[in-house]
């Protein structure tokens, strides 16, 4: 479904991702693993458009969508939950819910009920704070509610850049269980994270990124058991 | 659109509380003539917050500050003249038109000279907006003079009287339009999804494009809302005050003034901060010699400077390049 050919991303003069090769097939959780700075949001930034790519292709169901535009990415059918939320703090649940549908605005005549209620079902907590504004939110609702405003564009490839940052144990399993479901009913996942552990236990497929580079790969089973991989990431 | 940072809160709150205070000294002291002066920069000023919000609408959106913004001001004022005065329009449709065409000249404008600038730095967008005033500047001295022209006002000039001062029917005109006008703007950008969009934008660039909003789309509609406030604001004020070719300037000077003081990128800040201005600026003609008046303006940019060393942007953080 998503292909990346030797992808590489500059922040000025410094190279953040060298020859990035990596695939996400469709139906299948993939993960990137990797230490603070290996470039893991730079690859997702890249893949969404937000950063532009020097070298390398993203090729997308066949089709070549390296360095478009964000706007025109996501209406293709892929979704980045960026790292650290980014809610639209001044904006209120429902608003942020959509703002995400954007993209859908002319199509069945702008109306989004459907994905409002798939997304209150998933996460009740949004729904009793509708009214609320964005960044009154706890951590856990606000990544809530940008999981939510990604899925309510309804994408076929979503994208989420460490869903656990900052929660709660409990928390995170909510949240990767809502992961689960998600996979369940098809969509396919690529999923950045530094809690190795449980991004390895919920992925099918992981990739190990350092200093721009992916170091290893494999079945997330076997990245488990990979000595290396225990001792610098399973700690 | 929002109110801007507490800071900038407080400083116009000051600011209100100070011309209270100037408002009330006025009418103690100056009775019926205060309150002429008073209804005067009530009317000026209204036309300053238009000004201001359109500057706070194109600023908010792409944070380029358009010195051209006065120029729909005077647009709006010489299009009402052909329109109405030579073309024998009736008022409302000149008006009307007037409005529609100075828009579609904002478009125009905002595709063929600040769309092609998407990738250069906010400054030279902005230096870009400065050559674009001096363009249509000589242009409207090309198409219609230097001699200031004269519309009508719309529901003849037989002033009202209003507790011993009186106001020109117009001046009502001019308040009406800028209440709609607000409250047209405001819907637009907490109403509708494409406003909702915008303003997500200005408050996350990265996290908007990522649900599709388009940094391309939102400074058409900056642009086209700016020139069409300019431009209404220039079409209901051309009966009081004549119009002319080289009023641009001026108009948007103060309406920038009015913008700083409102918090550059609030539009009831652009409202606040235009109707304090005009108010200041007719009480200093009154008090002092006229030409003093004029210096108001400068006088609010420069202590919203010293007020505010982080400078007229806002906070840091607020300038995305
Ligand atoms: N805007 C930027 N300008 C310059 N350098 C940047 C920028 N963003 C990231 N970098 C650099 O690029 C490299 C990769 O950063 P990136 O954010 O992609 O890492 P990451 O793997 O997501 O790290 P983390 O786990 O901390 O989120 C780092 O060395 C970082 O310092
Ligand atoms: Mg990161």
């Amino acid at each position: 479904m998503l292909r990346v050919e030797k992808l590489s991303t500059f922040y000025g003069n410094i190279q953040a991702l060298r020859d990035i090769t990596i695939r996400a097939r469709r139906g299948s959780i993939t993960t990137i693993i990797g230490a603070n700075g290996a470039g893991k949001s730079t690859l997702l930034r890249t893949i969404a458009g937000l950063n532009k790519a020097r070298h390398g292709l993203v090729i997308y169901d066949d089709h070549d969508i390296t360095n478009l535009k964000p706007n025109k990415i996501v209406r293709d059918g892929i979704s980045l939950v960026p790292q650290g939320r980014q809610v639209f703090s001044d904006m209120t649940v429902m608003e942020n819910l959509q703002l995400g549908a954007y993209v859908r605005r002319f199509s069945d005549r702008g109306d989004n009920a459907q994905e409002l209620e798939m997304v209150y079902e998933m996460f009740p907590v949004l729904s009793e704070r509708k009214k609320q504004t964005a960044g009154t939110l706890s951590g856990g609702e606000q990544q809530m509610l940008a999981v939510g405003r990604a899925l309510m564009s309804r994408p076929r490839l979503l994208l989420l850049d460490e869903p656990s940052m900052g929660l709660a144990p409990k928390v995170i399993q909510s949240i990767f269980k809502t992961l689960n479901a998600l996979h369940e009913q098809g969509l396919t996942i690529l999923l950045v994270e530094q809690d190795a552990k449980i991004a390895l236990e919920t992925a099918d497929y992981g990739y190990v990124m350092k200093t721009g580079k992916v170091a290893l790969e494999g079945q997330a089973g076997e990245l488990l058991e990979n000595d290396e991989v225990k001792r610098i990431y399973l700690g | 659109m929002r109110m801007g940072d507490r800071n900038q809160v407080r400083l116009l709150w000051g600011a209100a509380a100070l011309v209270a205070v100037v408002v009330v000294f006025t009418l103690i002291y100056k009775g019926s003539t205060g309150l002429q002066w008073i209804l005067s920069g009530l009317t000026v000023g209204s036309i300053y917050a238009l000004v201001a919000m359109g500057f706070s609408v194109i600023y908010s959106s792409t944070r380029v500050i358009n010195f051209a913004q006065g120029e729909f001001t005077m647009l709006g004022g010489m299009m009402m003249f052909t329109l109405c005065t030579r073309g024998g329009l009736p008022l409302w449709l000149g008006f009307l038109l007037t409005v529609g065409i100075v828009t579609l000249l904002g478009a125009g404008f905002e595709r063929a000279a600040i769309h092609p600038l998407k990738d250069q730095s906010v400054i030279t967008v902005i230096i870009v907006t400065i050559g674009l005033a001096i363009f249509i500047r000589a242009l409207a001295k090309w198409i219609w003079g230097t001699d200031p022209v004269k519309v009508a006002s719309f529901t003849g000039d037989k002033p009202l009287r209003f507790f011993g001062a009186s106001i020109v029917p117009q001046s009502l005109w001019v308040f009406g339009l800028t209440l709609i006008a607000v409250v047209l703007v405001f819907a637009f950008f907490n109403r509708t999804l494409l406003g909702k969009g915008m303003r997500a934008a200005a408050d996350n660039p990265d996290a908007a494009s990522l649900v599709g909003v388009s940094a391309s789309t939102s400074s058409l509609v900056a642009w086209s809302i700016a020139a069409a406030v300019g431009a209404a604001a220039g079409a209901v004020i051309a009966p009081i005050n004549f119009a002319a070719y080289d009023a641009g300037a001026m108009l948007g000077l103060k309406g920038f003034s009015a913008a700083v003081l409102g918090g550059l990128g609030s539009a009831p800040g652009a409202v606040v901060g235009g109707l304090m201005l005009g108010v200041l600026e007719m009480i200093t003609a009154g008090f002092a010699p006229s030409g003093y008046k004029d210096a108001v303006a400068f006088l609010i940019l420069i202590l919203v400077l010293l007020i505010r060393p982080q400078g007229l942007l806002g906070k840091p953080a607020d300038v995305k390049v």
